[in-house]
């Protein structure tokens, strides 16, 4: 009996099909139509069949006359990288030192659960509520600026505080933190106790403990958390809007709004690009691990 | 093991401390911004305390059709929710054993969570735009009245924008039952394999009741990050709005505290939705260590 129905065992492969299909449908061939469609032609109404570089020129225009000033895509990739830098330094710092806290400072495990709860719990509320929630601390009259003005430091109100590079990147770090948290906080819990026992006893400090044993055990958890940080700033243009009241430039943004414009080839070539940079960016990242052993 | 006393775990501690105030300090100034009186603005001080802003809310005045967006995404929520733990769970047991194309397999999902939002949207939004024309180009070429006369669109949110979301919440459901099988005692299969249980009846009565509480992790993954889903969806939806595409579009244009009022609530609903998974997943540990003891 046992044999007979092990021969008709179902084979569970075709369980991943459904899947594997949502997958198909909605991420291969959308992207494969983008690197196709950023060759297509365009009018006010249509994007017509083609194989031209036009929306490639279009995008360097002037890029590579070196008297002239940067060209307007050259800003626009400096200034997202320069977001991406900044968020992916704030967050790791911070996503480290919370991390290492939970796994190393934390002794029971219900208060380490509770802890890492309250880190995560706000990853499932509206992002768009978190970013309008600050504008009552960091405008003009909020609250952080009537306190400095109380307090005698400042005479008349910070501008700078919202709207600005400065509110992009303090929201950035409030919504993707948690991207570095959970990675590094699950490579420090698969660090085995008894190594930073055995480091104690033999006289080491506790910085020393840091340094030579947790910082390289928890690489593969560092990166994966930086893969998520700079692929989802690379490619925003939600934050940058609200936060960066709508003033400011991203590659995103620029896809955004030629897709407003039904100018889709010329956004597709756009995108083409944030790909392709994108890919660089994990490539040189994932050269080090291997995301699968992590989980 | 660090020393609770030292020096390192005060810094830490504090350190800790203050990341929570981040992270949970400007929600609190919005929930409490929002019982501001009638004639109270964006910011402190508060200028009374009432209730008027969330009158003014149930009115609808001057807003967007709020509550049938909150009804579209709260559906559009529970279907991806549906979709993400079956398609998960099942997938989940596929990669048990290794399978033709399983590598590619995963490595495409990884892709799909980091790949640029805005890219994917593009994407989705350009191949059904190309399904549109084709359906129109074949209506006109068969003479099919039905299609020339009333065919509109193939975008729409349970099409495009359910696929779309798909790609963001299936992703986390597969990396969690990566998590959970990883960790899976395989002995109580073995024994009820022993025992002369086909694989359905093990998976059916041994492995779906062991990692249930699992599966709940997967419905609150699908069902808030649906929810609450904007940049991928944001080309997608058709001509129809879920509520994180209003509230992005209300940041704009609302400047009363009536914004705060729809944040207030949305945010509530959210801590509500969580804690109800939290209590169905506590239940069913609770019956599942009863159950293997």
């Amino acid at each position: 009996m046992t044999k007979l129905s092990r021969y008709f065992e179902p084979k569970f492969s075709w369980l991943a099909l459904p899947f594997a299909a949502v997958f198909f449908i909605f991420f291969v061939i959308p992207l494969f139509l983008t690197i196709i469609v950023s060759f297509w032609d365009y009018n006010d109404y249509s994007i017509i069949p083609d194989l031209i570089f036009e929306n490639y020129i279009y995008i360097f225009e002037g890029c590579f006359q070196f008297d002239a000033d940067l060209c307007m895509t050259f800003k626009t990739y400096l200034s997202t990288l320069y977001f991406c830098l900044l968020t992916w330094v704030l967050t790791l710092l911070i996503g480290f030192s919370v991390a290492y806290f939970l796994a190393f400072y934390v002794k029971t495990i219900p208060v380490q659960i509770a802890l890492f709860l309250i880190c995560t719990i706000p990853f499932w509320t509206s992002n768009v509520i978190r970013m309008v929630s600050w504008i009552p601390l960091l405008g003009r009259h909020g609250l952080v600026n009537d306190t400095l003005i109380f307090l005698g430091i400042i005479d008349t109100p910070v501008e700078w505080f919202l709207y600005s590079e400065f509110s992009v990147i303090l929201a950035l770090v409030h919504l993707y933190t948690l991207f570095m948290i959970v990675p590094i906080f699950n490579s420090m819990m698969r660090i085995d106790k008894s190594i930073i026992e055995g480091a104690y006893d033999a006289g080491a400090s506790e910085i020393q403990i840091l340094t030579n044993i947790i910082i390289p055990l928890c690489k593969p958890g560092i990166v994966i958390g930086s893969i998520f940080v700079v692929t989802v700033v690379m490619g925003d243009f939600v934050t940058i809007g609200i936060m960066g009241g709508q003033q400011l430039a991203s590659i995103g943004k620029i896809i955004n709004t030629e897709m407003n414009y039904l100018q889709l080839p010329g956004a597709a070539a756009n995108a083409v690009i944030l790909l392709f940079i994108t890919i660089i960016i994990i490539i040189t990242m994932t050269k080090f691990i291997d995301i699968r052993k992590e989980l | 093991m660090h020393r609770t006393g030292s020096r390192g775990f005060y810094f830490f501690l504090i350190f800790f401390i203050l990341f929570a105030l981040f992270l949970y300090g400007p929600m609190f100034s919005i929930i409490l911004l929002s019982f501001q009186g009638p004639d109270g603005g964006l910011t402190f001080p508060m200028n009374g305390f009432s209730l008027h802003w969330f009158g003014e809310l149930w009115k609808g005045a001057g807003v967007v059709d709020i509550g049938s967006a909150f009804r579209r995404s709260l559906l559009l929520g529970f279907v991806v929710m549906v979709l993400t733990v079956v398609l998960s769970v099942a997938a989940g047991l596929a990669f048990r054993k290794n399978f033709r194309g399983a590598e590619l397999l995963f490595l495409t999902t990884i892709a799909s969570l980091i790949v640029p939002s805005i890219v994917l949207s593009l994407g989705v939004a350009l191949e059904f735009r190309l399904l549109d024309e084709t359906i129109k180009w074949f209506g006109n070429w068969f003479e099919i009245e039905k299609i020339i006369y009333d065919f509109q669109t193939t975008l729409g949110m349970f099409t495009s924008g359910m696929g779309t979301q798909l790609t963001w919440t299936l992703p986390f459901g597969l990396l969690i039952m990566f998590a959970v099988f990883n960790r899976f005692d395989k002995s109580y299969e073995e024994a009820a394999k022993d025992l002369g249980a086909t694989q359905w009846q093990t998976i059916r009565e041994v492995v779906l009741p062991i990692i249930a509480p699992s599966i709940i992790g997967i419905g609150l993954f699908g069902f808030t990050l649906s929810y609450d889903e904007l940049a991928r969806s944001s080309q997608v939806m058709g001509a129809t709005n879920t509520l994180p595409l209003e509230l992005r579009g209300l940041t704009t244009t609302v400047t009363t505290p009536i914004i705060y009022a729809l944040g207030t609530i949305t945010t509530l609903f959210s801590f509500a939705v969580i804690g109800t998974f939290f209590l169905a997943f506590w239940l069913l540990s609770r019956s599942r260590s009863k159950a293997l003891r």
